[in-house]
């Protein structure tokens, strides 16, 4: 380009590789969550006498937080597009009446209802979506007035009954464990192998891309740090999965929460809906004046927020073995907390999948933990409070620092 | 002339992550008198601002502050503003939904007990409008006022405050030329009264015209300071400073290659989104050929912003009516996918709001508006990605660390090449730029009209919307004049000048 003025201008100086040090506070928020993830866990291994990391707990600490996490997936999308949803604990609660009510009352088969279930979660959220996406509604009226009129609904048509049981097959999809594939006596073969697979594989993947990075040109965190890192992961990994092994082995639904985990990863920081979801969030006018359908975009989000909600109804309905009215009472506040724990912005624009689900095991933990040391549902409340204040004000600080 | 220093900011450096902002700046300004800072985009005369106004506090940078002679550790705004430094920033600060003497007063209420005396609040601020001569109600909501207004109330604000020593940066940057020599003028008002002020801008004719120094800043460092009443300064002294070199033409030549009709807009109409009776765009219509760069004239207000946003996806107002035409078939820009699908691009001047993604890096808003030309199946493709967004970094010479960076942390001229950037990437047959340069260097600004340059030979067309006269005339081939929402004159930019194009504005204000 034939600009004046070439010569004098100085080009902007290449970056140097980062520094350990720089690199490790650039990234603070995220390994900050991890580590206080690890930190709470030990606490509890310590204070419970060692009982959190038994196989026994820690299949149940899966059983009990995948809901959780499975919500929390929906709800980062939801507030990194800077909406809210409440009505997820309200949605839990009808489509297990729905379920029980088409199982129990009119005999339907598990699968059937299952899929009714998670296309009527879709149709509640798209229902939200619309006032939302299209009328701009603020979620935060829109998704409380769902929460009211779903445990409304839920209420009427369970007629303030529990319904249960379910077949067999249903509640597999809770209670289940991978089929055993040839007898290693106490071991289970096949979460065995699938505990040294995954992490192999991660590792590889993680490698692969970094040489893939450093072959066009790319910075990429130091290497003692990536080993580091991968170690860790390999180490976690391999211990948390031999301890389930020891004992049933992988529950069906740590799977498919796996499965789930790496797709919406996948989506956040790959595709183009993922990058759009964030510009929109960051601002919304500049882009639908980017040629984005910013309506459409949120409405999606909230569809997608219904039908993982819906899933995580059944999930609930089939770990409880009946319907009740009261179920996923509050659900909602644990699902936000643990998206504002794994640092999304209240504002939007902002927040991680891993950063959600690390946030949900964060009260997870909590919740297991204070439940085994026999502390009253009274001092969790307090206790998790204050731990997503902390949370947000160590973002706080981060943010002002840097 | 009084010798009195007032001020010396001495070696200064202040760093950001990957960024050396200010090195070693020093910085001295005497009483009563208006101290102009130039530079180029990201120079660092706003972060020498903000170091001095007490935005970045003691203690986040190196070096000496002395104010009336002594050394200061200012830890916030707040103590800068007892001592009379008020800044007023690049971006304003007013808050839109709340009236004039609430935003004057805000922080800094009229009040005994928390309890707000609001008939004193209005009749000082009356008191304030008349000082900065601005005949607005009290109690007049900010968003109903333009940015020439609103800048006056920012500076009635800071007369609140008692100030001493007034900073402005780019104060005129979104005023039209009246506005602009009014605030000029009131400045130069205040000199006589003894305030002394500090300007940014990168008009160097305003520079010229009240300033009694200019200190040139390049590359966060200080280059020189020029005293106007011992030489006469030119601009061209000025640019000269700033880049190293002369800069002998402000416009890059072009023979024009104009081939056919590209874009058409047939008699548009439409109405203001909330007045739905009153005519935003009046029965316009407009052409533009192959190679060709046609201008929009008009002073700030007269629609052109409107008349753009309305026909690019119908982004502004309603009730629109009329025709499009591109390569001589109509098309269909009745959502901004759409136009973009047409093949039209449409560059905003609100950057903030409208531009950019702030949280977002250099990269993700570079590519926002072509994910196709990113990605396969919804799956982006990184490495396309990045080697886009490092070549329009190069080519648009964008300032940043890296392409990672967040916008938020570029200077503002930097944001605008980035808006810039992300459209050319998208690829459009015709480009509509509305005030692309404003708030950019000489240097950026001949860049900017050498790629629409470049354009054009590419075979594309440009609507160029500018208030600046001088650069309409420099670059393009015709010239529409807009007034009050409709076409009021069209010439050929031979028989263009100022006064042809102020004339047209005049006579069409009086026929109504
Ligand atoms: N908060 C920040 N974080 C990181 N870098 C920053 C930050 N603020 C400014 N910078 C960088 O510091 C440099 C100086 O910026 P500054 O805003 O002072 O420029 P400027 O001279 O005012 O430019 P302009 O004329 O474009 O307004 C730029 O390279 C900019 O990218
Ligand atoms: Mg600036």
């Amino acid at each position: 380009m034939n600009t004046p003025n070439e010569a004098t201008r100085t080009a902007v100086p290449p970056t140097a590789a980062p520094s350990l040090a720089v690199f490790l506070r650039q990234n603070m928020r995220e390994y900050g969550i991890l580590i206080a993830l690890v930190v709470i866990m030990v606490f509890f291994q310590i204070i419970t006498g060692g009982v959190l990391f038994r196989p026994v707990n820690l299949t149940n600490l899966v059983l009990q937080n995948s809901f959780v996490v499975i919500m929390a997936l929906g709800m980062l999308l939801v507030i990194v597009a800077g909406h809210i949803d409440l009505s997820v604990g309200s949605i839990v609660a009808i489509i297990g009446a729905v379920a029980a009510v088409m199982m129990v009352n009119y005999k339907i088969d598990p699968w059937t209802t299952s899929l009714v279930c998670l296309i009527l979660g879709g149709a509640i959220g798209a229902a939200q979506g619309y006032w939302i996406a299209y009328h701009h509604i603020p979620a935060f009226i829109v998704t409380l007035a769902g929460m009211l009129v779903f445990r409304g609904l839920t209420l009427w048509l369970l007629g303030g009954m529990n319904i249960g049981p379910f077949p067999a097959e249903f509640q597999k999809l809770s209670t289940g464990f991978l089929p055993d594939l040839f007898d290693m006596g106490g071991l289970h073969s096949t979460s065995l192998i699938l505990t040294i697979a995954i992490p192999a594989l991660l590792v590889y993947l993680s490698w692969r891309g970094r040489k893939l990075n450093e072959s066009h040109g790319i910075e990429v965190e130091p290497f003692a740090f990536f080993i580091t890192r991968n170690a860790v992961l390999v180490a976690v990994m391999l211990a948390l999965g031999y301890q389930l092994s020891t004992y049933k082995g992988f529950p069906n639904i740590l799977v498919i929460m796996g499965v789930l985990i790496a797709f919406y990863t996948f989506v956040t920081t790959r595709t183009t809906i993922g990058r759009r979801i964030y510009a929109l969030g960051g601002n919304e006018k500049a882009t639908r004046l980017s040629g984005i359908n910013t309506e459409r975009l949120s409405f999606y989000t909230f569809i997608n927020m219904g039908v993982l909600a819906a899933f995580a109804g059944l999930i609930v309905a089939a770990r409880l073995n009946s319907s009740t009215p009261k179920a996923g009472n509050g659900f909602e506040l644990d699902v936000i907390a643990a998206c504002f724990i794994g640092g999304a912005s209240t504002t939007g624009g902002v927040g991680k999948i891993t950063g959600a689900v690390v946030g949900a095991f964060i009260m997870g933990v909590l919740n297991n933990g204070m439940s085994i040391m026999g502390l009253g549902i009274d001092f969790q409340q307090m206790v998790k409070g204050m731990v997503l204040l902390a949370a947000v004000v160590f973002d706080l600080y981060n943010k002002q620092k840097g | 002339m009084s010798t009195n220093v007032i001020l010396e900011m001495r070696n200064i450096t202040k760093t950001f992550p990957g960024v050396m902002a200010l090195r070693d700046v020093s910085f001295s300004v005497e009483e009563g008198e208006i101290h102009a800072l130039c530079g180029e985009n990201g120079a660092g005369k706003s972060t020498l601002m903000k170091v001095l106004s007490g935005v970045y506090p003691h203690g986040t940078y190196d070096g000496e502050i002395y104010y009336k002679g002594e050394l200061k550790t200012f830890g916030s705004i707040k103590d800068t503003e007892e001592e009379g430094i008020i800044i007023i920033h690049q971006e304003l600060a007013l808050i839109p939904m709340l009236s004039i003497a609430e935003n004057i007063f805000l922080g800094n209420e009229v009040a005994k007990g928390g309890v707000i005396n609001w008939a004193e609040a209005t009749r000082r601020t009356s008191e304030l409008l008349a000082k900065v001569g601005l005949k607005e109600n009290p109690s007049t909501l900010i968003t109903h006022i333009g940015v020439g207004k609103q800048q006056l109330v920012e500076i009635a604000k800071a007369l609140s405050k008692k100030v001493k020593l007034l900073i402005l940066d780019e104060p005129t940057a979104s005023l039209n030329e009246s506005d602009s020599n009014a605030l000029l003028d009131l400045l130069l008002e205040f000199k006589k009264q003894g305030l002394t002020s500090i300007i940014i801008s990168h008009k160097l004719n305003e520079i010229s015209r009240v300033a009694d120094k200019i200190t040139v800043l390049r590359d966060g460092a200080t280059v020189e300071t020029l005293d106007c009443h011992a030489e006469k300064i030119s601009e061209a002294r000025i640019i000269r400073g700033m880049v190293g070199r002369e800069l002998s033409d402000r416009f890059p030549k072009r023979v024009p290659h104009i081939g056919e009709t590209v874009f058409e807009v047939r008699n548009w109409t439409a109405y203001h989104p909330i007045h739905a009776e009153r005519k935003i765009s009046n029965g316009i219509n407009l052409n533009v050929r192959r190679g060709e760069v046609v201008g929009i004239a008009g002073l700030m207000g007269a629609g052109r912003t409107e008349f753009a946003m309305s026909v690019f996806g119908r982004s502004y107002g309603q009730k629109i009516s009329g025709d499009v035409l591109i390569n001589g078939k109509p098309a269909d820009v009745s959502t901004v996918e759409r136009a973009i699908k047409s093949g039209l691009a449409y560059v905003t001047e609100d950057r903030k709001q409208l531009g950019l993604v702030l949280i977002n890096n250099v990269m993700h808003n570079n590519t926002l508006a072509n994910h196709k030309g990113i990605s396969k199946n919804l799956i982006i493709d990184e490495y396309i990605e990045r080697k886009a967004a490092n070549e329009y970094r190069d080519k648009l010479r964008i300032r940043t660390p890296s392409i990672y960076q967040d916008v938020v942390n570029l200077s503002g001229g930097n944001q605008q090449k980035v808006v810039l950037a992300k459209w050319l990437f998208a690829n459009p047959d015709v480009l509509i730029l509305d005030e692309p340069t404003r708030g950019i260097d000489v240097g950026a600004k001949y860049e900017i009209y050498t790629i629409v340059n470049d354009l054009v030979a590419a075979g594309k067309a440009v609507i160029f919307i500018s208030s600046e006269m001088p650069e309409l005339l420099g670059t393009c081939d015709r010239i529409y004049v807009m007034n009050e929402g409709a076409i009021v004159a069209e010439m050929p930019v031979a028989e263009a000048s100022q006064e042809n194009i102020m004339g047209a504005i005049m006579r069409s204000g009086e026929k109504v």
